[in-house]
């Protein structure tokens, strides 16, 4: 009967998806990836509008004016780091050490606060300075850009959080281990996004 | 399924699905190597440090010639956090992972190149010197 099958499965043109699934998580992987796909259309129709209104000051400041470019550096290496250290987190689940991926996982969580952190000093900021997204088009079109990542890694700490509980009271679980995969995918996939935002807003805005 | 495949009573069967866990671990997106992220982290690191670089010491006098550079250096940038952190591969997910992100990537060039070109186009024809043109038509017939 089992050899039935097998041969069975050998012989569809698919075989390859009948023998991979005794990997539970291959389909919350690949709807996942799906996902991140349409939030990063999501990211391309505000780079399409920043890159629209980037000129447009209405008499108010460009981005070389407002820019704080030392500062972006030091946000940049703080998301760069995190992905390091989420990978670091992976690695240790991989070992099923529970303590070192609780370690890591809130290292990471911490290099992305502090990221949230400057971010949020930048924006106060420009508002004290009466440079708010009301400015001008190019402001909107900043605020909105940076503002929807830094929602996007704000929310993905508060997952980072849920998770660490989740692993803390249940074990690195195959639900558990599925969770943390599709969080890193989320993590680094932010940190993509970031390799777009400091070049294209931050570095050409300055030049 | 993955229980009927993994206890055959046939020891054929079972090195047929050995033989195929064992591809599985490979290709797995999960299973990433201590080597794989710090090249990834060394590489990503190197690349984000030139461009700010070029940009705060103005290395290069044309400001067209660096954004040039420091775009294809974020492109390059990409392309690194692609492989080493996010494992991208042609095998993941038996290729769909890198199926939906080549769509993805089309749509998000038409998104970009096709808003840029476009308005540009409407802004340098709404123009007030541009406009004026067939107004003054209209009037005079």
């Amino acid at each position: 009967m089992t050899t039935n099958a097998t041969d069975a499965t050998q012989n569809l043109p698919s075989s390859h998806f009948y023998v991979r699934e005794h990997h539970p998580e291959q389909g919350t992987l690949l709807g996942f990836w799906l996902y991140l796909m349409s939030d990063c259309l999501l990211f391309a129709g505000l780079f399409a509008t920043y890159a629209v209104l980037s000129n447009s000051y209405a008499g108010g400041p460009s981005g070389a004016d407002i820019f704080d470019l030392p500062l972006v550096a030091l946000n940049t290496s703080f998301l760069l780091l995190s992905s390091i250290t989420y990978g670091f987190a992976m690695l240790q689940m991989q070992l099923k050490r529970v303590n070192g991926t609780l370690l890591w996982l809130a290292v990471t969580g911490l290099l992305g606060a502090a990221f949230i952190g400057l971010e949020l000093y930048e924006f106060a900021h420009l508002l004290s300075e009466g440079y708010g997204p009301q400015r001008s088009a190019f402001l909107t079109a900043f605020f909105a850009l940076v503002g929807t990542h830094g929602l996007h890694v704000s929310f993905g700490i508060i997952w980072l959080v849920v998770l660490m509980v989740q692993v803390k009271r249940f074990g690195l679980t195959a639900e558990n281990g599925r969770r943390l995969m599709c969080l890193s995918m989320f993590w680094h996939f932010l940190d993509v996004v970031w390799i777009g935002v400091f070049t294209f807003v931050y570095l050409m805005g300055v030049l | 399924m993955s229980e009927h495949n993994a206890q055959p009573p046939s020891g054929d069967s079972h090195d047929h699905y050995q033989g195929h866990h064992g591809h599985g671990e490979e290709t797995h997106p999960g299973h990433s190597t201590l080597k794989g992220y710090m090249v990834g982290f060394v590489l990503s690191v190197i690349l984000t440090a030139i461009p700010f670089w070029l940009v705060m010491a103005n290395v290069i006098e044309s400001a067209g010639l660096t954004a040039l550079i420091i775009l294809a250096f974020a492109a390059v940038q990409i392309f690194v956090h692609m492989i080493y952190f996010l494992h991208m591969s042609p095998k993941a997910e038996g290729g769909w992972n890198l199926l939906a992100l080549i769509f993805t990537l089309i749509l998000v060039f038409i998104a970009l190149a096709g808003s840029v070109w476009v308005m540009y186009n409407l802004n340098i024809n709404m123009m007030p010197g541009v406009m004026s043109e067939p107004v003054l038509e209209m009037q005079s017939q």
